[in-house]
């Protein structure tokens, strides 16, 4: 929010337009070098997530402690998820209480992005709630902790809506390194196999693989990428210089900054792009304008 | 060259030590050329000194053959770099004797000043127990590989519970326990009651609340910065202390004051002076 107006209250076009200047957008004489970050030098986050996790208390599972690391870190707009979106049933109320939570907190900073389950019955009225309740820029799924593979028809129906409404899919590979996972509750990475085929069949989709690195990599990364609006971001890539790794197998403008706080320690994400050799555009592409750009194609 | 640093982390405040790190994930065709690929890497983060084992190919279990030519490789490779690396003696405790004298040929007579063990068997085996009294008496810390995986560990790969058991036979011996097991909320408590093993953070994921946890159970005093580059990132693994919850005086302690207490016997004995 940039000022008291609630999200629920706001058009989709206001919406995108208060994102547009909330990431520096707008702002007008804020140059690279002064204390005042441009939009060259601000932050989006794509991969952050709200409320808590099952297995441990996180040192900022409360959202204003969130808020104020990103904010300290010159965070200007977090797309968040919610945890609670992996294991509860009731979606709506999951979705309701992020976007209620993104109002309450960080005047603008957190953008919801909704949970959908395509096997629960009526998921179709999860995702009407989302855009027109919620006002939500996309959603975020997690196919392996609800239960289906790429190839299920009901994912292949809940991306042509989602591409129909113009939302962009973000859709989370993995949640945790299946080594240390709790034993009741391992889960198996999602398996991107059926995926290419969804990319070429359906229109307009835009979609951001969230921890896909530790995943998918070489021909199958460089397949997704070609076949699609397809984009990654950096929260699990590993290995030294990794972005500049990364960037020598996915083109610039798909390469996206996301941290994976709280669940992750938000400075990972941040010292990445330190650790490797960048060009002043390939940081600026993938600190900001890759995902401004994302955000602001309304269709 | 920082001016692409804005908004980016202080790393430069702080003095760093890597106590974990391998010639491995960075392009070169001689030790001292990935060693040095990884120091470049390493000074974008203001990491003033690694220490390094392993060689250039690894083995779970190498003969004894094997582990002088992957210790031969890292001798080559901070012998390049002496100012800014120190080398572990990699050893195989199944092969006891070749292995106390691989010890005394890299430590004693060589400049390396500490002992890598990683997953050629247990570490509560007594096998270890020659090879652990003499590092004590040469002032060498060992560095053991532990993980607890719920996917199954490796046949002789050791669990936090392996190192406590060693700890408890050798109390005269500093201990690093890598990893902290990677299920490091066990790990933490199974290295808890020895004041003489140190949890090590690298390679797991940077889960938020690991090192919160470590200071708080055993003390900033026992706890050590690692990244295991290059298979890890040098920055997800230090983002483990930088956005920890902890106090400046916690993070130096974990970052290189630590590691400086604990080698600076050896160091001191082989003329070194920080």
């Amino acid at each position: 929010m940039t000022g008291g107006q609630p999200i629920a209250s706001l058009g989709r076009r206001d919406f995108l337009q208060m994102a547009a200047i909330a990431t520096g957008v707008g702002a007008l004489g804020i140059t690279r070098g002064g204390q005042a970050a441009g939009a060259s030098t601000r932050l989006i986050d794509v991969n952050a997530y709200l409320s808590g996790c099952p297995l441990r208390h996180l040192p900022d599972e409360d959202t204003s402690d969130l808020v104020s690391r990103l904010r300290r870190h010159g965070v200007a707009q977090a797309w968040v998820g919610s945890l609670d979106g992996l294991l509860h049933r009731d979606v709506a109320t999951v979705n309701a209480r992020l976007a209620d939570e993104c109002r309450r907190h960080g005047d603008g900073l957190l953008v919801p992005f909704g949970s959908i389950n395509p096997k629960l019955p009526d998921w179709e009225d999860d995702l009407r709630r989302c855009v027109e309740e919620h006002q939500m820029p996309g959603i975020r799924l997690h196919p392996n902790y609800h239960g289906y593979t790429l190839d299920d028809p009901d994912f292949a129906k809940l991306l042509r809506m989602a591409a129909e409404r113009g939302l962009i899919v973000q859709l989370a590979l993995i949640m945790e390194d299946e080594r240390t996972m709790h034993p009741l509750l391992r889960v198996e990475p999602t398996n991107v196999k059926g995926l290419l085929a969804l990319l070429k069949e359906t229109p307009g989709l835009r979609i951001v693989l969230l921890n896909s690195q530790r995943v998918l990599g070489g021909r199958a990364l460089a397949d997704l990428l070609g076949a699609g609006e397809v984009y990654v971001e950096i929260a699990m890539l590993e290995g030294v210089g990794g972005v500049a790794n990364l960037l020598a197998q996915a083109p610039r403008d798909r390469v996206l900054f996301g941290s994976y706080a709280p669940v992750f320690y938000f400075e990972s994400a941040l010292l990445k792009l330190q650790e490797s050799p960048l060009s002043d555009e390939q940081l600026r592409a993938i600190r900001c304008e890759n995902a401004r750009r994302l955000l602001a194609k309304e269709r | 060259m920082k001016a692409d640093r804005l908004l980016m982390m202080t790393t430069a405040e702080f003095e760093i030590w890597d106590v974990h790190t391998h010639l491995s994930g960075v392009p070169g065709d001689t030790p001292e050329a990935r060693l040095g690929r990884l120091l470049e890497y390493a000074d974008r983060l203001d990491i003033a000194r690694l220490c390094v084992f392993m060689g250039m190919s690894w083995s779970h279990d190498p003969s004894p053959e094997v582990m002088r030519r992957e210790n031969d490789e890292v001798l080559r490779a901070v012998r390049h770099f002496s100012d800014r690396a120190f080398g572990f003696v990699y050893l195989n405790p199944r092969h006891t004797q070749a292995s106390l004298d691989e010890l005394n040929r890299c430590v004693r007579d060589g400049p390396m000043v500490g002992v890598k063990l990683w997953v050629a068997q247990h570490c509560n085996e007594p096998a270890l127990d020659p090879i652990i009294a003499r590092a004590a008496e040469l002032k060498a810390p060992v560095l053991q590989h532990a993980w607890l995986k719920i996917t199954g560990n490796l046949p002789g790969e050791s669990t936090p519970k392996d190192v406590a058991e060693l700890a408890a036979r050798h109390p005269q011996a500093t201990i690093i326990c890598a990893h902290t097991g990677g299920n490091w909320e066990r790990g933490i408590r199974a290295i808890r009651p020895y004041p003489h093993v140190y949890a090590e953070l690298c390679g797991s994921d940077p889960t938020a609340g690991f090192t919160e946890m470590a200071v708080r159970e055993l003390g900033a005093e026992r706890v050590l910065y690692g990244s295991d580059a290059g298979g890890r990132s040098f920055a997800s693994q230090l983002a483990k202390v930088l956005g920890a919850n902890i106090s400046t005086t916690a993070k130096r302690l974990i970052l290189a004051g630590n590691a400086k207490r604990i080698l600076q016997p050896i160091l001191r004995e082989k003329g070194i002076h920080l």
